[in-house]
């Protein structure tokens, strides 16, 4: 009575606009609020270190394994004027790049040799273009040797003011530095990051003269300028850079080269391969699909994207089976834990907990121990067919074959996960009470009719939970598939442990990764559209 | 027992002895680290490693070898610590096509042989000693040991058949039964190629074809249901034993322990076999006195005498041609291990050094269309 009379005066006064206050005058709307946000305050140092853990040790490594699918960075960063020069190549032609391209990459593979990652580029383009990893490699040394001076002496010829490094503190200081002189300004960056790899820090790049790898961009960048924008540069406002192009617009037609395309090509074959060219610049931006391409056996050429030939798909076989076999395991393991499942939850207590053991056993021991004991029972001189030939089932040349296939995956997997099965629907069909099949079977119904309309539905959020286990972890499974297996029972994870650790191929492993991860998702939606995510109880 | 004492007590003096040598030649290490971590493979092979390089080392110096079984995903994981910036490696047992990646990869550190090795005791410059197995610039080479066939030697079906070369693998009328042959395009496509009738040195031209990758394929189709894929060595010599593959190809240290030391009724065909190596990598990214201490222990553990004291323990060939005279007998069974390298002379009649060059730029590629061939 007390209370609601209370009530009333409240909702009165709310409604006449009257604030509410606590004791010491504030309102209340906003002490609550503050008390309210402390809490969550509180309440979030509670899962603080959870958060930070999962963060740094899950998230964070997943996501950027997940982004090496698509990171391509290496190409622009180890070739940085090759791409530029590049960009003015039409791939679709049938001529190899001409010698401005061929002076950018001398340049960029006289850092790269220097600071020995020419290779690692020969490695990644390698992915897809087999056979370049070895240009690469065989180039490296034998950059430093070629003959790159000749544009350098015909600067100097014309002005032996371009022989001191006061040209290019000019150059680099001047209005139209780096915009039209776009290959000089990464050769010029080029080699003072060489310099500082050669001769350490403390020396100072303004008081040496570049080496010839710079003069030769330098020539192709003027020689590639409009001509009235070099007849500026001659004219220029500004004295210095005028007195240093005075004479150069006349001269620059004539100017030798040093024919770093043929020497390129003396250096290795590979260099006037226009494939390899094409690949090159096909892989030139940061971001690549390529290794999405690969992982759904598809590949990027000059034609646009397309299958690769029917010799090299595998990986769409591979996801499908991965599936197909995941679902089949869920499946027997459906088939098998039910029955089981029941027994341990109508039978007495002493006999349930001995079963309990029993399926609890083998969860306990290593996960190699019990895949190797599969392998003893399973093969042809093993301990099933010894026993099936000596009942006389079998011939003795008509041995099973059980295991280095699909079966030998399914038999293997499904005995180790049965576990995840059987726990779930136990804790479930514990929970239904004897009474309903009792009561069903007063009114009438066969025990048949009762366990179908009865006891099964009331199971169904086990076996759901029991399928989800099963399934997630079948997916992804890799150890038993490659030791039981051969080659029709693998999974596609032992090709993305393949590409981790022996190809070292992490860019097509993670797109691989990512897929499957998507494909997991994608039926865990579906699974939740169809069945229901609340319907799912562990107990 | 009384034979086992002596030999243990000659082991001994050898030890001393050896120790002592080395004292003399190789100049102590300053300012070096005086702990290191070196990864191998583990099982027999790293025995053979603690008993011939790790222990006289540890001896000699007092450093502290702490071992590390990582081999086989040493080039993953120290890409991971390159990328991490944390190295905690210091030397590193890997295969020649592994060392190879790692030097292009810029994860493994450039080696001068001359310089940076011992020289053979007749003062022979390293990088001539080792000759054409220094395959990288940054592989150091310790043993070779080749991939080679094994077969049972009681098979009733063969009726007294016995296979006298590697394309016994392929013919399955005389040798019927299961056969267990590398999960990889490695090995056996040249073996295919060549029992194709394709010569020894025309194997990588016709491979670097579309049409003689299909030709290889082919070969193997001819065997696909008889044969179990193995991907860890002691895969076949268990298959052997257990009559589940009759004939396969394994390592040759593995038939060596299968054959002479678990006396199983098996036997081994050195025909084409192929040679591979394994030696030592330095990773990049170490401070100097860890570097220091790298290179000082493989300079000693690489020397003529070290190199041959491995194969008392071990049926693999030591890499340096001035070591070969000096294999003598197994430190436990006491049988002379000469006639078990894969380089004696009588051994290497007819061998097969494969091209790394050409894997590199090949084998993803390669892969794939095994992989896909595999899967049909």
């Amino acid at each position: 009575m007390t209370a609601s009379t209370a009530l009333d005066s409240n909702t009165s006064e709310l409604a006449q606009g009257a604030p509410l206050t606590t004791k010491d005058g504030q309102p209340l709307k906003r002490s609550l609020g503050r008390a309210l946000r402390r809490e969550k305050i509180r309440a979030l140092f509670l899962i603080l270190p959870l958060l930070a853990f999962v963060l740094i040790t899950f998230i964070f490594p997943i996501g950027d394994m997940l982004f090496r699918s698509v990171e391509n960075s290496i190409v622009e960063k180890t070739l940085p004027g090759t791409v530029v020069a590049l960009q003015d190549w039409d791939s679709e032609s049938d001529e190899v790049p001409g010698e401005r391209v061929f002076s950018a990459l001398a340049d960029d593979m006289m850092l790269a040799q220097e600071l020995k990652i020419h290779t690692r580029i020969g490695t990644r383009i390698n992915y897809d273009q087999p056979g370049i990893s070895s240009v690469f490699r065989k180039s490296g040394r034998r950059i430093k040797r070629l003959d790159s001076d000749a544009s350098k002496d015909a600067f100097i010829a014309l002005n032996a003011a371009w022989g001191t490094p006061d040209a290019w503190t000019t150059l680099t200081s001047s209005a139209q530095w780096p915009e039209s002189f776009p290959q000089t300004a990464i050769a010029f960056d080029n080699w003072k990051a060489w310099l500082a790899s050669e001769e350490g820090d403390d020396i100072d790049p303004s008081t040496q003269v570049p080496y010839g790898f710079t003069y030769a961009n330098l020539f192709h960048d003027l020689s590639s300028m409009e001509n009235g924008a070099l007849n500026n540069l001659a004219k220029s406002s500004d004295s210095a850079i005028a007195s240093l192009f005075a004479g150069v617009p006349d001269a620059i037609d004539n100017f030798p080269t040093d024919d770093f395309k043929g020497q390129f090509a003396d250096i290795e074959k590979g260099w006037v391969n226009i494939q390899n060219w094409q690949a090159i610049k096909r892989l030139s931006p940061a971001f690549t699909d390529s290794y999405f391409l690969a992982a759904v056996d598809s590949e990027r050429t000059e034609a646009g994207v397309q299958q690769k030939p029917a010799n090299e798909r595998f990986y769409v076989t591979l996801f499908v089976r991965t599936i197909v076999l995941s679902i089949v395991i869920t499946l027997a393991c459906i088939l098998l834990g039910y029955p089981i499942a029941y027994l341990l939850a109508t039978l007495s207590v002493r006999s349930s907990n001995l079963i309990l053991i029993l399926v609890l056993l083998p969860f306990w021991t290593s996960l190699l121990v019990r895949t190797s004991s599969w392998k003893v029972l399973l093969q042809q001189q093993g301990v099933i067919n010894d026993l099936l030939v000596w009942i006389g089932l079998v011939a003795d040349d008509g041995r099973l074959v059980m295991i280095n296939n699909m079966t030998g995956t399914i038999i293997a997997m499904t005995h180790i996960l049965l576990p995840f099965m059987i726990l779930p629907l136990y804790s479930v069909m514990k929970t239904i009470s004897p009474s309903y099949m009792r009561a069903a079977k007063s009114m009438g119904a066969s025990d048949t009719l009762a366990f179908w309309r009865i006891y099964f539905p009331n199971t169904i959020a086990g076996i759901g939970a029991g399928s989800i286990l099963v399934f997630i972890l079948a997916i992804g499974y890799y150890i038993t598939p490659a030791l039981v297996g051969g080659t029709k029972g693998v999974f596609i994870s032992n090709q993305i442990a393949y590409h981790i650790s022996s190809s070292l191929n992490w860019g097509l492993a993670a797109a691989l990764g990512t897929i499957l991860l998507v494909l997991v998702l994608a039926l865990y939606w579906t699974y939740d559209r169809i069945v229901g995510i609340d319907n799912v109880k562990l107990g | 027992m009384k034979f086992t004492a002596g030999l243990a007590s000659a082991f001994a003096l050898s030890a001393v002895a050896m120790v002592a040598t080395a004292a003399d030649e190789l100049p102590a290490c300053e300012d070096c680290a005086d702990q290191m971590t070196i990864v191998s493979w583990g099982g027999a092979y790293s025995n053979s490693q603690l008993q011939a390089y790790h222990n006289p080392y540890s001896e000699m110096t007092g450093v502290e070898i702490v071992n590390d079984e990582s081999s086989a995903e040493a080039v993953a994981k120290l890409r991971a610590m390159n990328e991490a910036n944390n190295v905690t490696w210091d030397v590193v047992d890997v295969v020649a096509a592994d060392a190879m990646r790692l030097c292009d990869e810029g994860l493994a550190m450039e080696i001068d042989a001359d310089t940076q090795l011992a020289a053979a005791p007749d003062g022979t410059p390293a990088s001539e000693d080792f000759g054409d197995l220094l395959v990288s610039d940054c592989f150091i080479p310790q043993i070779v040991y080749s991939t080679t066939l094994g077969y049972r030697t009681d098979v009733a079906e063969w009726n007294g058949a016995v296979p006298s070369d590697v394309c016994a693998v392929f013919d399955t009328e005389t040798f019927p039964g299961k056969r267990s042959l590398e999960k990889r395009p490695i090995n056996n496509v040249e073996w295919a190629l060549l029992c194709d009738g394709v010569a020894k040195e025309d194997v990588y031209d016709v491979l670097s074809t579309d049409e003689g990758v299909a030709q290889a394929l082919a070969k193997l189709d001819t065997i696909r249901d008889d044969v179990i894929w193995w991907s860890a060595g002691a895969e076949t010599p268990q298959l052997l034993a257990d009559s589940e593959a009759l004939l396969g190809s394994t390592y040759n240290g593995r038939f060596f322990s299968l054959i002479e030391e678990q006396k199983q009724p098996v036997a081994m065909l050195w025909d084409a076999q192929v040679f591979d190596l394994d030696g030592w990598i330095i990773p990049t990214g170490l401070d100097e006195a860890r570097t220091a201490r790298a290179l000082h222990y493989v300079k000693f553990a690489t020397d003529t005498q070290r190199l041959a004291d491995q194969s008392k323990y071990i049926s693999y060939g030591p890499a340096r041609a001035s070591s070969a005279p000096l294999v003598g007998k197994h430190a436990e069974l006491g049988i002379d291990m000469a006639p078990h390298m894969p380089t004696d002379p009588n051994n290497a009649k007819n061998t097969f050094l494969y091209n790394y060059e050409w894997w590199a730029d090949n084998r993803d590629d390669l892969d794939a269309k095994f992989q896909t061939w595999l899967s049909q």
